[in-house]
């Protein structure tokens, strides 16, 4: 492990470093901290957040007025560098503001799948018979259906609007989470160091606190966030069929399906809503892959 | 050789083939832990409906002591049921039949026996795999101190306690504290695990071949450690290894294993010397020989183990052994003392006049 | 084998239920029920009781439930409110629509999904390689619909070669005419198939051709086609059980480029059928497109047991 280069001149130091061991989570940290292309979409996706979430600051018309005047202007037009919609509202404005429902829409699904399917897998994994069989018999009724499917069922029964949508993918996204929460805490309850947890007269809560969730956090937390990349898709795809988030409100994929009339007068701008959705979900893409790179870490 | 030596059972009553084998006791004062008839079968499922199409005999009504203050070494190839035994015995797994008595009070009784909590606190085991039975995401002091964390101790004493065994296993706590797993070696993981196991002072260790996967240099150390920390805390030792000489060298007793039966027990140097059962001679003549001028000539042993799903009838070693006849396969060895020597016991028919073996002597009372 | 057909077969019944169930309560979810979609507010109360009494709405829940598996059942998917046909008939012609999609998408996307990966895995750690991945990531993040309004802005609306939209004939395509119009839906729903089978294909003979036997394969001095036969015959199983499950959520998840496409296939159906409010023809599609994809499921696991006897559990 000696290289000269790693080893600081003070030996006082190098003891301190000795002593104190890097836990598993600093090296991560440190692995993704050289990984330069991970740190550029990190950077891309924060930026995108601040211009969604102040939007005002960004952005120049309302994006709920516009002028039948002003229609389907196409993109450099002054005033509206990226064009206007079919009703004559600025495009900038709309993919602005749009992206907090889309970004909303697309994030919050996973994050509640992440809590409820987490939870639920984890338990069912440590306690195995039972329990595990009744929650992955569940699982499987909604593994029957495609995931879209499941959204449109839930969405186009119950009605549009963004509750419902929220409330469809994260239905749609709780099974992937409790499949592969349920595998990787499966792999872990069987580890010898588990089973000296039990030997030393653990409860099974305490066991799953200290042992088991410090072990699988990693691998769930990394399959969740490619989850998001799919859900800001599905999101986007139930508004352009309509079920999802209702106009006037801006949000990318009811815009490209506003826009597609436009498709025979303004092919560009009817275009560019789905280039957001695109850009947005490969770098949630990337960062997830980069995320899987810095957990991989060799121990 | 071991065909010659006819037992004489004499006035001691015969217990009936078949059933339980016999206790080996000899010991004026109580055992610290009594095992008996531990049975442990695993299903295999299969089929329309997943029933159990087969069986695992892993453990089949094993009894034994464990005496205080003594190592107990237990021997035998892979899959005679050691590893399962041991963790039957720390209630890893519920046993199917049989009782564990651990100081006078069953373990796992309704009422007036020992609660599995406190078993825990009186018996800890030590895992063969170094790395995968620490929590890689824990520093190590966390990991020896947890156990009493459990029981209790509040988290900054549970360390402290943890510092004092790191230093009782030979391990600097200021420089190790705060290390993870992976930044060890195997034999200072070891020694970690080791510290873990005593953080809870209990009476009774199992090492579940502890040494096994360590360089041998490396072994001599944590053995040696082994041996000091015995005589400084009063400890009683189960010492399970396939390794004929590591177990001489620590044990004072040794129980041979076999498809899940026992078939020798008795005190170290005279079962090394003179291995009573014709699977024990096997084993201990297939150790490859230190000198020279004896060497190995032929493998006593022929063929792999049988399986233990469906053993062999009777006696399980029957199918390689060199003596085995008719009755061998009819009826099943008790494990029973010869009367010139309390203190052994041994599973075969040949030494047990009237068993209907040609090897073995005639009853007196024909 | 036959035990684990059995098996799975006997395992599907109770997920079927549950899917019927889950389909039953989003119905008995919905705001408002069948009386207030079908006659107008004004209408007197005691009028709207005595149709929900003929409709068996004042029943209890699981007697509902009952009523509507049974004739599911039996294939009686109910009237569409729209248009007073039965459900039936307008369902599987339209699942008829659907499956001239979905075929050809599933074997293109097969198709060039295996040489895309093999020839990734060939050129291992060459530019070629890195380009693959750079597209593998690339299409898993595509929306799928946004590349098929792509591509009409590009060959219908620029170029108007292709046509926009429409399916243009009925039943199977006779002429290029017909073709045409299949040719961008085909193109824009095999994306994501070719996208997943061409992953695995990559790794799947990266692995193979890592393994040992390959070297002894090249010391023998076999041609380079002999290997490439060999590796692609190990590749096969998992990625034509991999195109099964694919085409099996072509089958259920074609609403999107349907939509763009207008093709009447049942995700158009379903298009039609939320925006109309029509519960029923929605309802049974739903159940239906399901159960096609459960019963597809169970094929692939059980031809995968056949091919793979390791699969049988």
């Amino acid at each position: 492990m000696a290289n000269a280069a790693i080893l600081p001149a003070d030996p006082a130091i190098a003891l301190q470093r000795a002593r104190q061991g890097k836990s598993y989570w600093r090296r991560v940290w440190e692995r993704l901290r050289d990984d330069k292309v991970t740190l550029a979409v990190i950077g891309v996706l924060v930026m995108l957040l601040i211009m969604v979430v102040f939007a005002p600051w960004f952005t120049v018309h309302d994006p709920y007025t516009g002028s039948v005047l002003r229609r389907l202007k196409p993109v450099g037009t002054p005033g509206h560098w990226l064009g206007t919609d079919e009703v004559g509202r600025d495009l900038w404005s709309r993919m602005v503001y749009g992206g907090r429902l889309s970004l909303l829409a697309g994030v919050v699904p996973v994050f509640l799948a992440l809590l409820i399917g987490g939870f639920l897998g984890v338990l069912a994994g440590y306690a195995g018979g039972l329990l595990n069989s009744a929650v992955m018999r569940l699982t499987d009724v909604l593994y029957a259906f495609p995931s879209i499917l499941l959204a449109i069922a839930i969405t186009g029964i119950l009605g549009a609007g963004l509750q419902n949508t929220i409330l469809a993918l994260t239905i749609s996204f709780i099974p992937p989470v409790i499949r592969i929460s349920e595998s990787v805490t499966t792999q872990v309850r069987h580890l010898d160091f588990v089973e000296a947890a039990r030997a030393s007269g653990a409860r099974p809560l305490t066991i799953m606190r200290y042992h088991i969730l410090n072990n699988v956090l990693g691998p769930i937390l990394v399959y969740a966030t490619s989850l998001i990349s799919i859900c800001i898709i599905l999101a986007a795809g139930l508004s352009f069929l309509g079920l999802g988030v209702t106009p006037p409100s801006a949000e990318w994929g009811l815009m490209l399906n506003n826009l597609r009339q436009a498709l025979w007068v303004s092919p560009l701008v009817a275009a560019l809503p789905g280039a957001m959705i695109f850009i947005t979900s490969m770098c949630f893409n990337l960062m997830s892959d980069g995320l899987r790179q810095a957990m991989d870490v060799r121990l | 050789m071991a065909a010659d030596s006819r037992v004489d059972v004499g006035d001691k009553p015969r217990r009936p083939a078949g059933g339980a084998d016999a206790c080996v006791s000899g010991a004026p004062s109580r055992p610290l832990l009594a095992v008996e008839s531990l049975t442990k079968h695993f299903p295999l499922k299969g089929g329309l409906l997943n029933r159990t199409t087969a069986v695992v005999q892993a453990v089949d009504r094993v009894s034994f002591d464990v005496r205080t203050g003594e190592t107990l070494g237990i021997v035998g190839e892979s899959g005679c049921g050691k590893s399962t035994t041991a963790r039957l015995l720390m209630h890893l797994i519920a046993p199917d039949s049989g009782s564990i008595v651990f100081d006078g009070l069953v373990v796992g009784a309704a009422e007036g026996g020992l609660g599995l909590r406190d078993l825990h606190r009186q018996m800890q085991m030590v895992f063969q795999d170094s790395f995968a039975s620490l929590n890689p995401r824990l520093p190590v002091a966390m990991s020896i101190a947890f156990g009493p964390f459990v029981h209790g101790l509040a988290k900054p004493a549970a360390l402290k306690r943890a510092s004092e065994l790191l230093e009782a296993v030979g391990l600097d706590p200021l420089l190790y504290a705060n290390r993870y797993p992976h930044e060890l070696s195997g034999g200072q993981r070891q020694r970690i695990n080791i510290a873990r196991a005593l953080a809870l002072e209990p009476r009774i260790v199992i090492l579940d071949e502890a040494v096994s996967a360590l360089d041998k240099s490396v072994e001599a150390q944590v053995l040696n450690l082994l041996v000091d920390l015995k005589a400084q805390l009063d400890l009683t030792y189960v010492f399970i290894s396939h390794d004929l000489n590591v177990v001489r060298y620590i044990s004072d007793r040794v129980m041979v294993m076999y498809l899940g039966k026992v078939l020798e027990l008795g005190p170290v140097d005279r079962l090394y010397r003179d291995p009573q059962h014709p699977y024990t001679q096997a084993l201990l003549s297939a150790m490859p020989s230190m000198d020279p001028r004896r060497r190995t000539v032929q493998a006593p042993l022929s063929g792999d183990p049988p399986n233990p799903i469906s053993p062999p009838s009777g006696c399980r070693f029957r199918t390689r052994c060199p003596y085995a006849e008719g009755v061998c396969a009819t009826m099943p060895p008790a494990l029973l003392s010869p009367p010139d020597d309390k203190l052994r016991a041994v599973a075969c028919h040949m030494l047990v006049p009237g068993s209907g073996h040609s090897r073995a002597a005639v009853e007196i009372n024909a | 084998m036959w035990a684990y057909t059995l098996r799975r077969l006997l395992y599907a019944v109770p997920v079927l239920l549950g899917v019927s169930m889950l389909v039953f309560a989003l119905i008995h979810l919905a705001p408002g029920d069948v009386v207030d979609i079908l006659v107008p507010p004004e209408v007197p109360k005691e009028i709207a009781d005595s149709l929900r009494r003929r409709f068996r709405l004042d029943e209890p829940v699981y007697m509902q439930y009952l009523a509507w598996l049974s004739r599911l059942l039996v294939g009686d998917f109910g009237i569409s409110f729209f248009t007073n046909r039965p459900v039936a008939e307008e369902l599987f012609g339209a699942l008829g629509n659907t499956l001239v999609l979905a075929l050809p998408a599933a074997v293109l996307g097969f198709l060039l999904g295996v040489l895309l990966g093999a020839l990734a895995a060939y050129n291992h750690n060459t530019w070629l390689d890195k380009l693959f991945s750079a597209t593998a990531i690339v299409g898993v993040s595509l929306p799928h619909y946004w590349v098929g309004i792509v591509l009409v802005a590009i060959f219908a609306v620029v170029l108007n070669i292709l046509p926009a939209q429409g399916m243009g004939f009925e039943g199977i395509p006779t002429s290029w005419n017909h073709v045409k119009h299949l040719i961008l839906p085909v193109v824009t729903l095999s994306l994501i198939p070719m996208g997943v089978i061409s992953r695995l294909v990559r790794a799947n003979v990266l692995e193979i051709l890592s393994q040992e036997f390959v070297g002894t394969l090249h010391a023998k001095g076999l041609l380079n086609r002999r290997v490439l036969y060999h590796t692609l015959k190990n590749a096969a199983p998992s990625a034509l059980a991999l195109m099964g499950l694919q085409f099996g959520y072509l089958l259920g998840g074609s609403i999107l480029v349907e939509t763009v496409f207008n093709w009447p296939g049942s995700g158009g159906l379903m298009n039609l059928a939320i925006f109309r409010r029509d519960v029923p023809v929605l309802s049974a599609t739903i159940v239906v497109l399901a159960t096609i994809f459960v019963v597809i499921n169970i094929l692939v696991d059980v031809l995968q047991a056949l091919i793979d006897p390791r699969m049988r559990r």
